[in-house]
């Protein structure tokens, strides 16, 4: 399968700090891998310190469904990175997911970019391969279910 | 112990707002800076408390540029966009509090020169923003999202789908800006006509938002001082009150993507202890000036404020209701759409100017309250409520 978007943007992994790497340790493996408190059992996202519900320091790594739900989208027609110049229009998504506390995810969705987006409708993750490059990566898009 | 009417904005200052300076941020600060100071009828001297944006510049720059030998307030405001309207609550505490009698708020940049760097051409300074950089760098860019627009984009397509909002929603927001542009001298926009047809037939930047709901890419710097009320008595001009002012930050504050209401913004939570330090209503305030980086960020807000319920903005900005000669006039000066872009400074000047009733063509009747807004760092938001 080709890449949604063209080569060219800047690898996402990791972050200085290290916190988002068990994130992409799991997505080259297919899975999808989020924090959890292991204290209050709440999931979260973005990756943080401490847990945002009940502050402890004991979050772990767990694994979520494949599944989501479209929370809003919008269609970017403009390019800001250079590496987009030549794209089109293309579609990202915020995607919930119920199984995970309706945390919330950023991907595109696999579709016609010109294609009505039902918001609301349920999307399964599609994992996209990096695996060029030194640090080769897996990005998790979106497709309708 | 509250703040209420303890001190006053006193003085004014902006530079010229183009696209191209030739000049660095801190040598426009200084100029808008000389200008404020001057406007008020002041020294430098008189000046013992600086608040420089969060980037381009330092109290201490400043100080000994000015030459303030006493500077007994330096603070730094890191709410991107918001910090320069954020700084006016953070002067009057100060100030009210007798911690310092008289404070220098300042802005510049090249808004537009530093995102077309040229051969040659010294690099200019940054701003410090840094709070949503992990979540941008590592979970937006590799999917094509890295302007804020294109996070705006997740907020307004979910509004227009949730309460049928119109394309002529936002639209409204455009025109009223430019119509007030074409009767501000300072207004980028001035005599270039912008009709609802012109608004709609503009191409998509990033659906929902079309390139004419995006502000303007400007070069300048603006300035303001505030004082402690009874030396407020005895400057230049009519003093305008601080009647009351709040800042809030929406949850989480580093990442909008995954907020639970996203329409919870930081003016959700500012708003209303602004308006119990003033001791007014939101509707009784006789003029608006919104940060206006995007017109749905502006509608966003007034939904927040509670000037009209959630989904339910389209309603108030039609028919003329934020135009000059409506109840709201929105962004007299012409805002950061049609005027020009520094950080919303242009806002407060621009508030001033009306509550001492030298707003010229475009001064809005008998206008005794008004209200001004910062937003910044995709959902941070400050709240000042003026008056004469
Ligand atoms: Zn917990
Ligand atoms: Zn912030």
């Amino acid at each position: 399968m080709a890449n949604y978007l063209p080569e060219g943007l800047p690898s996402p992994a990791p972050m200085n700090d290290n916190l988002d790497v068990p994130y992409w340790e799991g997505t080259l493996a297919h899975k999808l891998v989020i924090q959890k408190c292991s204290n209050c059992n709440k999931h979260q996202w973005g990756p943080e310190w401490i847990c945002n519900h009940c502050n402890s320091f004991d979050l772990s790594w767990t694994e979520v469904a494949q599944k989501g739900r479209i929370y809003s989208y919008e269609r970017v027609w403009h390019p800001v990175h250079p590496a987009l110049k030549d794209q089109g229009a293309y579609v990202v998504v915020l995607v919930e997911l119920p199984d995970a506390d309706n945390v919330r995810m950023v991907g595109n969705l696999l579709a016609d970019p010109e294609a009505d987006v039902p918001i609301g409708a349920e999307v399964e993750a599609v994992f996209e391969d990096h695996p060029g490059g030194d640090m080769p990566y897996t990005l998790v898009q979106w497709k309708l279910v | 112990m509250s703040f209420k009417d303890k001190t006053a904005i006193v003085g004014i200052g902006e530079t010229d707002y183009v696209k191209g300076s030739g000049r660095s941020e801190v040598d426009m600060m200084l100029e808008a800076s000389r200008k404020a100071i001057a406007d008020a009828g002041m020294k430098p001297s008189d000046i013992d408390g600086i608040i420089p944006p969060p980037g381009y510049t330092y109290s201490e720059e400043l100080a000994a540029n000015l030459g303030v030998e006493d500077l007994r307030y330096a603070a730094t405001i890191n709410m991107g966009g918001a910090s320069p309207n954020a700084a006016i609550q953070h002067a009057a505490i100060a100030i009210a509090s007798g911690v310092c009698n008289s404070v220098l708020i300042t802005l510049g940049w090249n808004g537009y020169t530093a995102m077309r760097p040229k051969p040659g051409q010294p690099p200019g300074r940054s701003a410090g923003i840094a709070v949503l950089n992990n979540a941008i760098q590592g979970f937006y860019l590799p999917f094509g999202v890295s302007a804020p627009v294109q996070m705006y984009s997740w907020l307004a397509m979910r509004h227009k789908q949730m309460y049928n909002t119109p394309d002529e929603a936002t639209g409204h927001i455009a025109v009223a800006c430019r119509k007030h542009a074409h009767l501000n001298d300072k207004a980028f926009m001035r005599g270039r006509e912008m009709t609802m047809d012109d608004y709609l037939a503009s191409r998509w930047v990033s659906e929902p938002m079309r390139l004419f709901d995006c502000c303007l890419e400007t070069d300048g710097a603006a300035a303001v001082v505030i004082t402690r009320a009874d030396i407020a008595k005895d400057t230049a001009h009519k003093p305008v009150y601080i009647m009351g002012a709040a800042e809030g930050h929406p949850y989480p504050a580093d990442d909008i993507a995954t907020r639970p209401d996203p329409f919870r913004i930081g003016l959700s939570f500012a708003t209303p202890k602004a308006l119990e330090v003033a001791d007014i209503k939101i509707h009784d305030v006789d003029f608006l000036q919104i940060y206006d980086c995007f017109t749905y960020v502006v509608m966003l807000q007034m939904e927040a404020m509670g000037l009209c319920e959630r989904g339910e903005a389209y309603d108030f900005v039609k028919d003329g209701n934020i135009e000059l000669g409506g109840r709201y006039p929105l962004n007299t000066h012409g805002g950061l759409l049609s005027q020009a872009h520094v950080w919303g400074l242009n806002h407060t000047t621009e508030a001033v100017r009306q509550l001492r009733g030298t707003a010229g063509e475009s001064q809005v009747k008998d206008a005794e309250l008004g209200l001004v807004t910062g937003w910044g760092d995709l959902g941070d938001g400050s709240i000042v409520i003026l008056r004469n």
